[in-house]
Order: C-alpha cells, then sequence, then structure tokens
C-alpha cells in the first residue's frame, strides 16, 4: 500500500509542479500587446500590487458582484488556507513553531471550508443562472473538494489514525525512503482525494489561481499616455 | 424578426430576470458581401475549410493575446457576472450572461486546445466547431457591445469584450464579417472617415456651419481644416459634423476654442475619431486608421491632438494610440520619437475635449452665465469605454469626475442617477461595439432597458429633462431608442452642447 501511494504522490507532485510551471511560464511568455485595464485603474506599479493583493486577498471584485458568493467563497477559500498551513505539519521535522500554534484553528477550519463549499455548491443547482452554466466538471470539482474536507474532518475528529506513522510516510516520500503507510481506510481515502485534486490542477479551472496574476484588466497600470506599451510582435508591423 | 420593436417592461424591483433560452436565437446583423470583406483583406465569404481555419486563428491568437489566454483558463462558472450584463437584463436570453457569451467560445478551446477537453468533453463542457456554433458565434458575438461592464464583477477581470473581440476576429478571417462595421472601416481606408464624406464635402459643410454660429451668435467662429502649423489637431467623430445632437458638440468645441484664441485645425484625411478596427478585434485594421492620425499630425505640424465627444474614439486614442501610432510620450524609438519630439510635452498626448475644457475653466479663462441652461435638469450617463477603459487628468476615475464638474460649471440643475448604474457600474448604452445598426434595433431597444430604468427614476424624482453623454454612439442610440421608452428623442446632447449654450463669447476684432 505504501509502495502504491508513494508512486501515486509522486506521479501527482511531478503532474502538478510540472504542469503548474509549464501554464504560468506559457501566461508569461504569451504577450500582451495592449493596455486594457479595467478603469479606473492604479496609475503605477505600486498601486497595481495593491490592487492585486485586495483582489487576491479580499476578493474586491467578487464582494462588488455578489455577496452571496463572497461570503461562501471567502468562507471556503480563507479556510482553505488556514487548513493547508496546519498541514505544514506533516512535513517538517522539527514542526515549525508557528505552525505548532495554528494547529486547533486549522483543524476547526475544516468546518466553515466545508460550510462553505456546500453553499457554493447549493448554489450551483437552485439558482437557475448559475445552473445554466454549470458542467458536470463544476459539481465534480466541489464534490471532490467536499470529500477532502469531510474526509480530513472525520480523520481528525472520529476517527484515531496512526498519525505518527502517517507523518513517518510523508517524510519518507520528501527523503525518497519509503515507509509504511498506517492501515486506515479513510485516510486512503482522504490521501487518494487529494492526489486527484493535485493531478487535475493543472488541467482544470483550478488555474484561476496562478490566473489571476496574469489578468491584464487587473495587473496592468493605467499610464498608455506616459508610456509606450509596445508587444514584439507589434514592433515587427512598424520594421 | 417579425412584429413590432417595443420596449420591454421596466422592472418593479431590479432583480435578476428569470432566463428566457433562445429569446434572441437568429438574432444577427447584415453579413458582409465580398467588396467589404475583401477591401480589408478578409475572405469574401465563407471559405471551404472554415473549420481548420477557424480553430488555426484561434491557435494563432492565444499565442499573440495573452487576455485570450488567461481569460478562457481562469472561469471558474462563479456566475457574479451573469446578472450584470444590460443585454442579458434586457433580452433574458441566457446566452447573453457573459460567462454563458464566453463558453459558446471557451466550449470550442477546451475541445481543441486542452487535455480534458479531448478526452472527455462532455464532462468539461467542450465541443466541436460546428457550422451550427459558427453561426452561433456570429449571432451572439453581435449581441455585446464589448462595455467591460461584466469585466469589472469578475473575481479575475476576464473581459467578454476581449473575447467578442478574438470571436469576430476569427469570423472574420474564415470569411464571415458583420457588414456594418466591416463596410464602415473600408470608408475610412478610402476616404478618411466612417461616413464616407469627402474633403470638399466636408469643407463645405464647415463653411456652412460657420455661417450658422455667426447668425446665431454674432461672432465669427470657425472652424479651419488643414491648417498647416496650426497648435492643436482636433480628432473627433464624424458625426460630429452633421448628425444631432452632435453638431452642436463640435459648435461647443469651436467655441471654447475660439474663446481663447487658441490656434486649430480639423484633418480632412483623418477626419475620424472613431476606430472599428477595435470593434472588430483586429489589431492590423485598428492600427491602419490610428496611422491615420500620427500621418495628419506630422503633415499638419501640430503640437497638441485633441480628441472630441467620443467614447471608443477615446478609449483607443488614450490607450492604443501610443502603442499603435506613437502618438504620447515616453517612448524612445525612432518610430514614436519622430512624433513625440514635435508634440509639446507640456500637455497630455493625446488630450479629452473635456480635460481641455475643464483645465481652461479652472483656469478662469472661460465665462459662462450658467442661466442659460436652467431649463434642463441634467444627469450625466458614463459611457462605457471612456468609464472602464480610459481616464481623464491625473487621478483615476477623473473621467467621473471632469465631465460632471464642466457640466456644474456651465449649468444649475445637476442629478446623478443610481449609484449602481453610474461611473464604472455604468449601464452600455446598448448601441456600442458595432452594433448600432438598424438590423439590430430590437437588441438595441431591449438592451437600453437598464439605462432607462435609471433614467425614469431621475425624471420622476427631479425632473431631469436632458440626458448628457460624451459619446457620438450613445448620442445616435439613445436619439433612436428614447422614443420606446416613452422619453423625447432630444432629451440627449451633448456635454459640449451645454457649454455652447452657456458660454460668453466676445466677439474678435
Amino acid at each position: 500500500m505504501a509502495i502504491l501511494f508513494a508512486v501515486l504522490f509522486y506521479f501527482a507532485g511531478i503532474l502538478l509542479l510540472g504542469g503548474l510551471a509549464w501554464r504560468i511560464a506559457d501566461y508569461w511568455r504569451t504577450p500582451v500587446p495592449l493596455k486594457i485595464p479595467t478603469t479606473p485603474a492604479p496609475t503605477t506599479s505600486g498601486g497595481v500590487v495593491l490592487r492585486m493583493m485586495r483582489e487576491v486577498l479580499l476578493f474586491e471584485s467578487l464582494f462588488k458582484s455578489n455577496l452571496w458568493i463572497w461570503i461562501f467563497g471567502a468562507m471556503f477559500h480563507f479556510s482553505l488556507a488556514l487548513v493547508l498551513l496546519r498541514h505544514l505539519r506533516y512535513f517538517t521535522e522539527p514542526v515549525w513553531s508557528w505552525v505548532a500554534l495554528i494547529q486547533p484553528f486549522g483543524m476547526y477550519a475544516g468546518i466553515p471550508m466545508i460550510v462553505g463549499l456546500a453553499g457554493l455548491w447549493a448554489r450551483r443547482i437552485f439558482v437557475e443562472r448559475i445552473r445554466y452554466i454549470s458542467t458536470p466538471s463544476d459539481h465534480l470539482m466541489l464534490v471532490l473538494l467536499l470529500a477532502i474536507g469531510i474526509s480530513g474532518l472525520s480523520l481528525r475528529f472520529l476517527d484515531h489514525p496512526d498519525i505518527v506513522g502517517v507523518k513517518a510516510f510523508i517524510i519518507g516520500l520528501l527523503r525518497f525512503d519509503i515507509q509504511p503507510l498506517p492501515d486506515n481506510a479513510l485516510l486512503y481515502v482522504h490521501l487518494g482525494l487529494v492526489a486527484t485534486l493535485a493531478i487535475i490542477f493543472p488541467f482544470s479551472k483550478l488555474l484561476h489561481a496562478p490566473g489571476v496574476f496574469f489578468s491584464p484588466s487587473r495587473n496592468q497600470a493605467d499610464n498608455p499616455r506616459e508610456q509606450r506599451h509596445l508587444a514584439p510582435w507589434a514592433a515587427e508591423l512598424e520594421k | 424578426m417579425a412584429g413590432e420593436i417595443t420596449a420591454p417592461p421596466y422592472r418593479v424591483i431590479p432583480i435578476v430576470p428569470a432566463l428566457k433560452p433562445g429569446a434572441m436565437e437568429g438574432t444577427k446583423p447584415f453579413i458582409a458581401n465580398d467588396k467589404i470583406q475583401e477591401a480589408l483583406g478578409f475572405p469574401g465569404e465563407l471559405v471551404e475549410d472554415w473549420h481548420d481555419r477557424a480553430i488555426a486563428k484561434m491557435g494563432e491568437l492565444l499565442k499573440k493575446y495573452r487576455a485570450f489566454k488567461v481569460y478562457l483558463d481562469a472561469c471558474v462558472h462563479c456566475g457574479a457576472c451573469t446578472d450584470k450584463c444590460h443585454y442579458f437584463i434586457g433580452t433574458q436570453d441566457p446566452k447573453n450572461m457573459p460567462v454563458a457569451r464566453q463558453d459558446l467560445l471557451r466550449s470550442v478551446y477546451r475541445r481543441y486546445f486542452t487535455l480534458a477537453g479531448k478526452l472527455f468533453p462532455k464532462l468539461v463542457g467542450a465541443r466541436d466547431l460546428t457550422k451550427e456554433v459558427l453561426d452561433e458565434w456570429y449571432s451572439y458575438y453581435h449581441q455585446c457591445s464589448e462595455c467591460r461592464r461584466c469585466s469589472v464583477f469578475c473575481p479575475y477581470g476576464i473581459d467578454t469584450a476581449e473575447i467578442t473581440m478574438a470571436a469576430r476576429d476569427i469570423l472574420d478571417a474564415v470569411g464571415y464579417g458583420q457588414k456594418y462595421s466591416n463596410e464602415i472601416i473600408g470608408k475610412v481606408h478610402k476616404i478618411g472617415n466612417n461616413l464616407g464624406l469627402p474633403g470638399p464635402a466636408l469643407e463645405d459643410t464647415l463653411a456652412g456651419l460657420e455661417e450658422d454660429v455667426k447668425e446665431d451668435t454674432g461672432v465669427d467662429v470657425k472652424f479651419p481644416v488643414d491648417v498647416k502649423g496650426a497648435e492643436i489637431l482636433l480628432i473627433t467623430p464624424s458625426a460630429d459634423f452633421f448628425a444631432e445632437p452632435h453638431i452642436d458638440g463640435l459648435i461647443g468645441y469651436a467655441k471654447v476654442f475660439h474663446a481663447v484664441g487658441a490656434s486649430w485645425t480639423l484633418s480632412s484625411m483623418a477626419s475620424e475619431g472613431a476606430n472599428f478596427g477595435l470593434f472588430i478585434g483586429n489589431y492590423e485594421q485598428m492600427r491602419e486608421i490610428a496611422l491615420r492620425i500620427r500621418k495628419a499630425a506630422l503633415d499638419l505640424g501640430v503640437k497638441r491632438i485633441i480628441v472630441g465627444e467620443c467614447g471608443h474614439a477615446w478609449r483607443v486614442a488614450y490607450s492604443f494610440w501610443n502603442t499603435l501610432a506613437g502618438i504620447g510620450a515616453g517612448a524612445n524609438d525612432p518610430f514614436a520619437v519622430q512624433l513625440q519630439s514635435q508634440l509639446d510635452p507640456r500637455y497630455k498626448q493625446p488630450t479629452h475635449i473635456c480635460e481641455y475644457t475643464w483645465d481652461l475653466i479652472q483656469q478662469g479663462k472661460l465665462k459662462f452665465d450658467k442661466s442659460r441652461n436652467d431649463k434642463y435638469t441634467i444627469t450625466f450617463h458614463d459611457s462605457c469605454n471612456v468609464a472602464r477603459a480610459s481616464r481623464m487628468g491625473d487621478e483615476p476615475g477623473g473621467q467621473f469626475e471632469i465631465p460632471r464638474n464642466i457640466i456644474k460649471a456651465v449649468a444649475n440643475n445637476f442629478v446623478d442617477m443610481d449609484e449602481n448604474t453610474i461611473r464604472e457600474k455604468t449601464f452600455c448604452c446598448g448601441g456600442g461595439g458595432g452594433l448600432l445598426t438598424d438590423d439590430l434595433l430590437d437588441l438595441r431597444v431591449k438592451g437600453a432597458l437598464p439605462r432607462m430604468e435609471a433614467l425614469q427614476k431621475v425624471a420622476d424624482d427631479h425632473g431631469v429633462n436632458y440626458l448628457a453623454a460624451i459619446c457620438a454612439i450613445c448620442k445616435t442610440q439613445f436619439s433612436k431608442t428614447l422614443p420606446y421608452y416613452g422619453f423625447k428623442r432630444d432629451m440627449i446632447g451633448g456635454v459640449h452642447q451645454l457649454v455652447s449654450n452657456a458660454i460668453i463669447l466676445e466677439p474678435q476684432e
């Protein structure tokens, strides 16, 4: 079982990191021929950094557009961040002090995380216009995340997994020294779903995560009169 | 479309309308004929290998435009944008929801360019490009006015306009072009403006205007053309030369220039501010049109370029002229420097006529009798391209403040519409983006609904009887659609029309 999951995680890791690197490099290399920030927009790059931070940390545009999606979306994302950060305890030895501090927060954050997901899924099912635009993969993505959240919460609050063994396995993966994996069906489910998420990440709409940083309507400074902005292929037209 | 065109009813409470699938199916503008297409270098009619060519064109655009690529990947179908488009609100056709409109193309992108779409199309909403899909694109990508309202509300700033522009560029590349926009672009290339108004006819029109203004005011306000060595080159939408109410705007600009003794000129070969290359999403066409302004500026040796009241023209001028034609500042390449070294660096190049006039007002150089506008209670319609794709002045948002400041300087009664319908959230007039054609009148009337609702409220509550706008398309669209909603067609007017009413001119010696 340990070998099986080791292979699965190495495969998933390569696909996730390699896929993301590929996509990010692709976005980076693709030119932006015109200045198209959605105005009003900051006129300096410092202002752009602030705009991007407000977008990524506070979901500013989403707040302007729909309070419900903002509430459930923010709830999910902020909880997810806490959950992910507290999971760092499994990846370092010794555990970093701040990671140790946030353990209870990260564990209970699993609850608003699945409440947020459930709210988003309910919207997708019951609101006509959201149902209209939803593909099967949109529903399945939420189901996947819900299953990860529920299996994780169950492991933490309802089950008693051999957590020391789990950590030994994970550290072993990082050191290329495969250790046994505790025999726990719920654990296999949780780990298997996480690997699935990692595998599909670079092929799915989860690319919105790196993508937002490359969105010209948000990451461009509004200074076209002050500085000439010219893409290489457009410069060719002048030769 | 069979049947009489009527305005949709106002919503009692502005809730999200129920979906009416297929409501606007088959709505489409006239298709361009082979003469019009070939004049722009596009295939004359739908080519036999349209499928492969369309996919190839999509691949080409994905490599050239980061926005196109990122926006297709980043959408998570959250639905924040769904209730934000005026065409969806007015038509209730779900394909007019911005995300659904994007998905018409995204579904094909996923099928041919992504692993998930190639392996599991039904799972991820991917589909083949069939003739039905191509026709659907032609229909629904001419039901988007490229107003960017959706991009304000999308968590990632996805701009449906960029998808619409790409779709139209793909359609043009396979010979499936729109008559209205492409014919107009052809006229600019051939004659210099959207109307096909040749130089002598333009001069004639302006001479007539000089006589009219002299008769009205007793003052010799001039409308110079092709004056070499003039300081200011005015680039304005050709509608300003003869359409109502646009022409009153032109008179307003001329009066302002006259009042301060400015040396200015129009150009007969660059007699068009509008740039429909933007609407069809074609960089080369947009550039070719912009280069006319560069040529005129170099030929006439002007120091300053000012743009008149036109929405998308201002977007192109403000955001793109520096890129396309070197009109601006801050360049160090020979092509741009050739023009930029001639232009006066003390001024922003180009300048909007509202920036120009507001500067003069702040310096106390213009005198007004505000009471001449007392018969009006005025509200201001923020035009989409100005609001969401440009700036005026030094601060972000100047494009909202400066026109309002001018109105308040020349008139006593000003009221804003509901704050969710103005400024960056402004509702498109319903006629922009290449849709200002009678073969789309039903769509235009329906698309105007949210703006009309907001207008009705201030008309009822404050007696608003003047809708001010600084866009030639908005002025024409509102002239046409206001009556469908029970308003008088002459309720729409420009900002410089109000300036023209109130400005006090001394006859020059």
